[in-house]
């Protein structure tokens, strides 16, 4: 959906006062990938808010990208219940899949990866979620299995 | 007379299924408020998050802070390293927690309750407002005034303190504020507001359903009814336990240990390391006049056995303050960042040893000028390591 149109929907959803912004954010990401200087400027005109608060609020976010992103973004968790089970060894076999570092994105489009903090799964530790659903007890088996699904979606 | 430490002992009343929520919500709005209140505080039950806050004097301040413009938070916004039963508890018995909310709203008169969920548990969103469509609809049934909704986090763990999640739910940064004023009388959008981890409400969903005694008789002084414990790490159990307060942590390494414990950490990187030699004389509950070090949690119970390298438990707990700081303050901003750099530093030895000691008054300082508790409490697991294991802190 254009981006404008996208913004008035999420306004007349959300409300149009600062207490709006959050989730009107965090729904442009989720259509856009990312937040641009654009779609920035634009919340900020249709919510009549300075555009450097806005940018401020959204810089603030580890979860409000300024980069566009994949259409799977890959959150690998690296807090120390995961990082001791194995995090890093998930991390080579995603590298080695995908052939993209630590805040890449696949050529096509279709891949990012990030690390991220504790995801609530330590117990089930090395966890990782690729944009919103969760994966744990990974292994680098595991993990190419899981990606190899991904590669067949539509994007 | 100071009271024994209790031996291990499992309870059951957060995850057991009941039916009764719908009967127990009623019957508590008919009860004087006055008398909800005494139940709660003569419960002592203190909050489950970390910080330990009484809940009964909680939501009695704030039923007495003037204004009819009032709101109850639930801060589901668990982030602690190690910590994951908030979010089993709202996977399993959420109905507990919306019922926990409406009565506190009925108490501190306020009809607007939020649910502010952290971004890394979005896949719990839809589930949980399938509940509260549930609980909205009994609600009007019965003519109770009270709306609950779900505001999204997006991947930021200092929101999880109080003041900055009024912040974040207000469009701003997810900056702490200076307190006081306490939330009680100055919270969201700075009206009164109850603001309470989720499984603290659980625990008022237990009281109010069978009286402050049941709950009282469990636990020790200062520390009582029991608690849900998140463990992980170098066990053979892994997994969420709920266990009565005031245990010492050698029968809890007994039980959830590999049986090669080197060192526990209780309460998360904002806790403290405790190694073998003082599991014995350490026991899990609220600071109080017990025997021996009595640590405070909110349940993260993280296990390392001899195989861990305690140096790079302290990098990664201070990687991740270094990220998670807000950086309003210069004592956590700056503070953080020369901590990390300090204890590498030393590690390759571009540093003598004793500028461990530097580093220490450095995270005593933080301790005392901090804004907030995020770098208040950095120094915890510094000095509980550095000090415990210096030797693994030097090239």
């Amino acid at each position: 959906m254009e981006l404008h149109k996208r913004i008035v929907e999420l306004a007349d959803l959300h409300g149009r006062t600062r207490e709006s912004l959050l989730p009107i954010l965090q729904g442009v990401v989720e259509c856009e990938n990312y937040l641009s200087k654009r779609s920035m400027t634009e919340i900020s005109k249709e919510l009549d808010l300075p555009a450097a608060e806005v940018y401020g609020t959204a810089t603030f976010y580890s979860f409000l990208e300024f980069r566009k992103m994949g259409k799977f973004t890959i959150r690998v968790c690296k807090t120390i219940s995961c990082s001791m089970k194995g995090k890093n060894q998930i991390l080579l076999a995603i590298e080695d899949m995908l052939k993209i570092e630590i805040g890449q994105s696949t050529p096509d489009g279709r891949f990012s990866l990030v690390e991220t903090n504790c995801l609530g799964w330590c117990h089930k530790a090395p966890a990782m979620v690729i944009n919103h659903e969760v994966f744990t007890e990974l292994t680098p088996e595991k993990v190419r299995e899981i990606l190899g699904v991904y590669l067949k979606k539509e994007i | 007379m100071i009271e024994q430490h209790l031996l291990l002992k499992r309870v059951d009343f957060i995850f057991v299924h009941d039916t009764d929520w719908e009967k127990i919500l009623q019957k508590s709005i008919h009860r004087p408020k006055q008398e909800l209140i005494n139940e709660l505080i003569s419960s002592e039950l203190k909050g489950r998050g970390g910080a330990g806050f009484p809940t009964g004097l909680k939501w009695k301040l704030t039923s007495e802070a003037n204004g009819s413009e009032k709101y109850v938070i639930c801060n589901a916004d668990e982030g602690e390293p190690g910590t994951f039963k908030d979010r089993e508890i709202l996977t399993r018995v959420p109905y507990k927690v919306l019922t926990a909310m409406a009565i506190c709203g009925f108490i501190i008169g306020s009809n607007n309750g939020i649910i502010y969920l952290r971004g890394e548990y979005k896949y719990l969103e839809n589930p949980l407002n399938e509940v509260i469509n549930e609980f909205s609809y009994f609600c009007k049934k019965i003519n109770l005034d009270f709306t609950i909704k779900i505001f999204m986090g997006s991947g930021a763990y200092i929101c999880g303190e109080e003041t900055a999640m009024f912040e974040s739910l207000e469009g701003k940064r997810g900056e702490p504020r200076n307190k006081p004023p306490f939330p009680s009388v100055s919270g969201f959008r700075n009206k009164p507001t109850v603001i309470n981890n989720v499984e603290t409400l659980a625990h008022t969903y237990t009281i109010f359903k069978y009286g402050a005694k049941k709950f009282y008789d469990l636990g020790v002084q200062y520390s009582r009814g029991s608690k849900v414990f998140s463990i992980s790490g170098d066990t053979p159990k892994p997994g969420i336990y709920e266990l009565e307060l005031g245990m010492s942590l050698q029968d809890f390494v007994d039980e959830f240990g590999d049986g090669d414990t080197k060192a526990v950490q209780v309460g998360g990187a904002s806790g403290f390391l405790v190694p073998r030699k003082k599991f014995k004389e350490t026991v899990i509950g609220y600071q109080g006049k017990l025997v021996g070090i009595s640590l405070p949690t909110g349940g993260s119970m993280m296990l390392f056995n001899s195989s861990r390298s305690m140096y790079n438990l302290l990098d990664n707990y201070l990687e991740f303050f270094r990220e998670e700081s807000c950086g309003q303050c210069t004592p956590c901003r700056i503070g953080c960042q020369q901590l990390l750099a300090g204890i590498k530093a030393v590690k390759k030895g571009e540093r003598p040893a004793p500028y461990l000691e530097k580093l220490l008054k450095l995270s005593e300082t933080m301790q005392y000028t901090a804004k907030c508790g995020l770098g208040q409490s950095v120094a915890n697991s510094f000095a509980s390591i550095v000090e415990n294991f210096r030797e693994e802190m030097i090239y």
